[in-house]
C-alpha cells in the first residue's frame, strides 16, 4: 500500500474515505468538494511531491447504484511513486467538481474531455467546452451508460440536423470575438454567427434569409 | 612563385552566429515598430492540410505573421473507441488499439495486453516478453522515422523523407512477415502473442540493424549541422522543465526539456530494467532538442533490438492456461475439451476479476497509458486510454503564441501527433 494514504488521513481526516489496493495499485476515495485542496497538498507537500498529473478521467458503472467517479492518476517524478485518487459524484446531484487546471495546466484538455464525454462540470475551468464532439452536439454525453452505442438520435434525425445546421457555427464564441474586429465580415454573416450558437438556424430566420 | 593567400571569412546563416549557436528567438513586433492600425486576421488551417499531420484544425489569430492566439479543434477522427470497448471482450480491444496510433500499432497492442494481464494477474512467458520488447522497439523506430521524414518536409527538406521512408519500408516488410499487416497488426493477445516470429525474421532484423545506421548517419549529416534546419528549429517552441511537467508532457517532448522521465526506466515493464540503453535528454526544450532526442532514441531502440535478439530463446509464446489462451485449431477440431474452451472463448470471452488496473508503457509519442475497470464480466466497464499525443498537443497554443505562423508549423510537427490517437 502507498504510504501517502496514511499521510493523507493524518492531514485531512474525514475527507479521506476508504482506500483499496487493486492489481498492485493503491487508490483512495476522497470527498469531491475537497479534491482541489487535497491534490494541491499532494503536489506541494515535501515528502509527497506528486508533481505529475498522468490522467484525469471518469468511470460510470453498469450497475446504476454506484455514483460516478472522477479519477486522478498521479505520479511523483522525484519519488517514482504512482497514486490514484477518486471522487464520487452522485448521479442525481449537479455533477460538479473543482477544476485542477490552476494546479496543473495539463488538466485543461483532460477535464474538457471528461466534461464532453460524461457531462461533469469543472468549477473554475478557464474554457470548459466540448473537445472531441463538436460544440453544438446535443445528443448528450457519449460515455454515460444511458447513452446508446449508436447515439441517441436516429440516423435520419442526425442527417436532418446536419443539413439544417449552420456551418459557420464551427467557429466558437471565442473565435467570433476575434472575427468581430475584422470589419470585412458581412453584417448578416456576423449576425448569423452570433445567433447560431445552438448549431441550428431558427426556421423563421432561415426563411427570412431566403427572401 | 606566387604565394598562396588565405582569406578568412565567417560563414553566416540567418539565425545562427559564427559558433553555430542560435540567435533567433520568439519573433514579436519590435517596440519601436510603427503602428499601422492593422487588424488582426483570423486564419483557418486544416482540417485538410498536409502540415497539420492529419485532420487537425487550427484557428489562428494573426497580427501580421505573428500568431497571437491559437485555438485547436479536434474530433474530426473521433471514433468512440472507449465507448465501443465497453461492448467488446478484452481480446477484441486489441484491433481497436491498432487504429489509434496507427504509426506504432504494435506498441499499442502490447500496452493493452499488459494492462489486461495486470488486471487478470497473468504472468507471461519469457519468450513473449522478449518478442514484445522487439515489437515495441520496432514500433518506436517506425514511428520516429515517419516523424523525422514528415517534419523535415514541413521545414523544407525533402530528401530525408525519401531516405527514411525507404528504411521504414524495410522495417514494414519485417512487420508484415510477422503479423501479416502493415498497419493493423493486432500482434498481441491477452496472455501471449498472436504469432511467433517467422523464419528468417531474426536474420532480416540483424541485416536491417547493420545497414540502417548508415542511412541515419547520412540524415544526421545533412540535418544536424544544416544552417536552415538549425535556424528553423533552434530557440523555437521552448518549454522549460517546469512547464513541461506542468503541462503533463511525456515522451521526447518532456525529455527534450531536460526531465529524465522514461516509463521504461522509471516504471519498468517487460524487464526493460535488464536492457542496457540510455535515455537521451535535451537541454533547451526547443524543436531542435526534440529532434536530437528522437534521433538518439532511434539509435537506442536499435541497441535494445540487438540485445533482445540475442536473448531470444526457444520456448512457448503463450501462457499455459486454457482459460485465457485459445486452444490450437487442430486441438479444437479433434479434442472435446479443447473444443469447449474454444467455444467459451469465442462466445463468452475471458472474464476478469473485479478490480481496476492502470498500466503505461513508453510509446513512440510518450507515456501511453491504459486504464481498465472490471466488474467481473468479460467486458470492461470502462476502458480509458491515456493518449500521449492528445496531452502533448494541448501545449501547442502555449508554445506557438508569439511565434511566426511558419514556426507554428515546425512546433506542431515537433509534437509528433497522430490524430487517430488524439481523437480516438
Amino acid at each position: 500500500m502507498n504510504q501517502s494514504v496514511d499521510a493523507l488521513r493524518a492531514r485531512f481526516g474525514e475527507a479521506i474515505q476508504d482506500h483499496h489496493v487493486s492489481c498492485g495499485d493503491t487508490y483512495v476515495y476522497v470527498d469531491a468538494d475537497k479534491v482541489y485542496e487535497i491534490l494541491n497538498w499532494l503536489k506541494e507537500e515535501p515528502g509527497q511531491e506528486y508533481d505529475y498529473l498522468v490522467d484525469v478521467t471518469a468511470v460510470e458503472y453498469r450497475d446504476p447504484e454506484p455514483p460516478l467517479e472522477v479519477v486522478y492518476e498521479l505520479f511523483s517524478h522525484p519519488r517514482k511513486v504512482p497514486l490514484r485518487l477518486k471522487a464520487k459524484l452522485e448521479k442525481e446531484g449537479d455533477l460538479e467538481i473543482d477544476s485542477v487546471v490552476s494546479i496543473w495546466h495539463g488538466a485543461d484538455w483532460l477535464e474538457r474531455e471528461v466534461f464532453d464525454m460524461f457531462g461533469i462540470k469543472f468549477r473554475n475551468h478557464p474554457d470548459l467546452r466540448r473537445i472531441l464532439m463538436w460544440e453544438t452536439y446535443d445528443e448528450g454525453y457519449p460515455l454515460r451508460k444511458d447513452f446508446p452505442l449508436r447515439g441517441r438520435f436516429s440516423r435520419s434525425e442526425q442527417v436532418r440536423r446536419v443539413l439544417k445546421g449552420n456551418p459557420e457555427t464551427n467557429y466558437s464564441v471565442e473565435e467570433i470575438s476575434i472575427a468581430k474586429d475584422n470589419t470585412s465580415i458581412p453584417d448578416d454573416m456576423r449576425q448569423r454567427l452570433l445567433r447560431g450558437e445552438s448549431g441550428n438556424i431558427p426556421d423563421s430566420a432561415s426563411e427570412a434569409d431566403r427572401v | 612563385m606566387s604565394e598562396k593567400s588565405t582569406v578568412e571569412f565567417e560563414l553566416r546563416t540567418p539565425g545562427i552566429d559564427g559558433q553555430g549557436n542560435p540567435t533567433s528567438h520568439a519573433v514579436g513586433l519590435a517596440d519601436d515598430a510603427p503602428d499601422l492600425h492593422s487588424d488582426h486576421m483570423l486564419v483557418n488551417i486544416g482540417p485538410q492540410h498536409p502540415a497539420t499531420h492529419g485532420v487537425l484544425r487550427l484557428v489562428a489569430e494573426l497580427d501580421g505573421e505573428v500568431v497571437v492566439k491559437l485555438i485547436p479543434h479536434l474530433g474530426y477522427l473521433h471514433s468512440g473507441f472507449e465507448k465501443l470497448g465497453e461492448y467488446r471482450f478484452y481480446n477484441q480491444l486489441i484491433p481497436l488499439t491498432d487504429r489509434m496510433d496507427y504509426l506504432a500499432p504494435m506498441a499499442n497492442n502490447v500496452g493493452l495486453a499488459l494492462t489486461a494481464e495486470k488486471l487478470m494477474g497473468i504472468e507471461i512467458t519469457e519468450r513473449c516478453k522478449v518478442l514484445r520488447v522487439i515489437a515495441c522497439e520496432m514500433s518506436r523506430i517506425i514511428a520516429h522515422l515517419v516523424w523525422l521524414g514528415t517534419t523535415s518536409i514541413d521545414i523544407g527538406a525533402f530528401t530525408p523523407f525519401l531516405w527514411l521512408f525507404q528504411e521504414r519500408e524495410k522495417m514494414y516488410n519485417l512487420q508484415e512477415a510477422w503479423t501479416g499487416a502493415r498497419l493493423t497488426t493486432s500482434v498481441t493477445r491477452v496472455g501471449g502473442m498472436m504469432a511467433d516470429i517467422p523464419e528468417g525474421f531474426e536474420a532480416g532484423m540483424r541485416k536491417f540493424l547493420l545497414e540502417f545506421p548508415k542511412t541515419l548517419d547520412e540524415v544526421d549529416k545533412i540535418l544536424s549541422g544544416n544552417g536552415i534546419w538549425c535556424g528553423r528549429t533552434q530557440g523555437i517552441g521552448i518549454m522549460s522543465a517546469e512547464e513541461a511537467v506542468d503541462y503533463s508532457l511525456s515522451g521526447a517532448m518532456l525529455r527534450a526539456s531536460g526531465v529524465p522521465y522514461d516509463v521504461r526506466k522509471d516504471r519498468p515493464y517487460l524487464d526493460y530494467e535488464s536492457y542496457d540503453f540510455d535515455i537521451p535528454l535535451g537541454e533547451h526544450g526547443d524543436v531542435f532538442d526534440r529532434y536530437l532526442v528522437r534521433f538518439e532514441e532511434i539509435r537506442q531502440s536499435a541497441r535494445i533490438l540487438e540485445q533482445a535478439l540475442d536473448r531470444l530463446e526457444d520456448g512457448p509464446i503463450n501462457v499455459d492456461d486454457p482459460r485465457v489462451i485459445l486452444p490450437p485449431k487442430s486441438a479444437a477440431m479433434s479434442e472435446m475439451e479443447a473444443m469447449i474452451f474454444h467455444f467459451k472463448h469465442v462466445m463468452e470471452g475471458v472474464e476478469a476479476p473485479v478490480g481496476e488496473a492502470f498500466c503505461s508503457i513508453e510509446g513512440a509519442k510518450g507515456e501511453l497509458g491504459y486504464y481498465l475497470v472490471s466488474d467481473g464480466s468479460a467486458k470492461p466497464v470502462r476502458w480509458r486510454v491515456r493518449p500521449p499525443a492528445f496531452i502533448n498537443l494541448a501545449a501547442l497554443p502555449k508554445m506557438s503564441e508569439g511565434h511566426l505562423l511558419s514556426d507554428m508549423i515546425a512546433i506542431n510537427a515537433s509534437i509528433d501527433i497522430v490524430m487517430g490517437e488524439v481523437d480516438r
